[in-house]
């Protein structure tokens, strides 16, 4: 499971925008996730918790938007939805297609706050 | 988590009041934007050198390390090769490695699955980097999350062994995607395997809109030609001679000559 990795690595990006921005507090993170990207994300969602844990982003919100695998075919010269494990192109059927979407594994967005985190427990 | 919005704090109205200090920060940047650096980094570390470096990534078992006691029987009287190895555990990889005089580097991963660009990066230093040819990285075996991280390879090479069967392209398309080669080991034992197509290999590579050639052989029993080929070819590239732009002596000489001296 890479995606606790990819977390705490997602936490230092996010955490180094709130220090830009001298914010006290990340309360939302937004990712773009292709399928053919590698990372699932349930297992994100599970390790994010984890990840945030005494930083400045625990208890932020992770929002992940799931982006369609897109084929370009120089045949048809036209771009196409796909599936992961058939990526020729679903008009002609060429195998030797471009792909131009569903592989994104992006920090798009982060949702600053200056207050700092709340006492808890 | 809260009921309201989704967030995981236990009570929203704890921090409901704040709502409106909350902005909205674009950033736009990969998720592995650091390992990508650092992987960036080694390949630099990698050209200066001048060597040709392997990353070998398949299950557990697909025979990576087979694979390289052969490549080093063949090719090391001409070649000067090192491995990194990367396991969960143990530093039986190494082993086999250091007792065929070849230098070798073993990386323990504990618990992670994968090998990442820093990992690599402590490894190579370890390693006379100007005295080699070849480096060859063996990845832990798996064939999900080695495919995710950059670590400044100049190939990635998957292994198929034939008792894992045919289709496997089409289960792990991230892993196959990556591949610049595909390597269908354990060939030996395709008398025995009734249900193992090799041309079906190169048929699902398409599928996955890889170009990336497929080669059969056995560390065993041969033929290992087409493999070594590939690799000579590629060290060759890689110590083709690039085109550097020289500028104009003169404008060199304007741009050099200390202020005075006009």
């Amino acid at each position: 499971m890479h995606e606790l990795s990819l977390c705490r690595s997602l936490i230092r990006q996010a955490g180094r925008v709130a220090a830009e921005h001298g914010a006290l507090r990340i309360r939302r993170v937004c990712l773009r996730i292709g399928p053919l990207s590698g990372v699932e994300a349930a297992l994100m969602r599970e390790a994010f918790p984890l990840a945030s844990r005494h930083t400045l982003a625990e208890g932020a919100r992770l929002e992940m938007t799931r982006c369609p695998v897109r084929v370009h075919c120089p045949l048809c010269r036209q771009e196409a939805e796909a599936s992961v494990n058939d990526l020729s192109c679903p008009r002609c059927g060429h195998w030797q297609t471009r792909l131009t979407g569903g592989d994104e594994l992006l920090l798009v967005s982060v949702d600053l706050a200056d207050a700092p985190l709340p006492p808890t427990g | 988590m809260c009921q309201t919005c989704g967030c995981a704090l236990p009570d929203h109205l704890q921090h409901a009041s704040n709502e409106h200090d909350v902005h909205t920060v674009e950033v736009l940047e990969g998720l592995k934007a650091h390992n990508d650096e650092v992987a960036r980094h080694n390949r630099e570390h990698f050209d200066r050198a001048g060597l040709l470096v392997v990353n070998l990534m398949s299950s557990p078992g697909a025979g990576k390390t087979r694979l390289l006691e052969a490549t080093i029987e063949a090719l090391g009287a001409r070649y000067r090769l090192a491995v990194i190895e990367g396991d969960l555990d143990t530093e039986n990889d190494a082993r086999r490695i250091r007792a065929r005089g070849v230098p070798a580097v073993q990386i323990t991963t504990g618990s992670a699955c994968h090998l990442d660009a820093a990992m690599v990066h402590r490894a190579a230093h370890a390693l006379p980097l100007d005295a080699l040819d070849l480096l060859f990285i063996e990845n832990v075996g798996n064939l999900v999350c080695p495919a995710s991280f950059d670590l400044g390879q100049h190939a990635n090479v998957t292994l198929l062994s034939t008792p894992e069967g045919d289709d496997k392209p089409l289960k792990y398309p991230v892993m196959f995607r990556a591949s610049d080669l595909v390597l269908v080991t354990k060939t030996d034992l395709l008398p025995v395997l009734d249900d193992f197509d090799v041309d079906a290999v190169a048929a699902h590579m398409h599928r996955l809109a890889s170009a990336a050639p497929v080669m059969a052989l056995s560390s065993k029993s041969g033929p290992l030609d087409a493999w070594l080929e590939w690799l000579e070819a590629g060290l060759a590239e890689q110590r083709r001679p690039a085109f550097h732009p020289v500028p104009p002596a003169e404008e060199a000489c304007l741009l050099t000559r200390p202020q005075g001296l006009v």
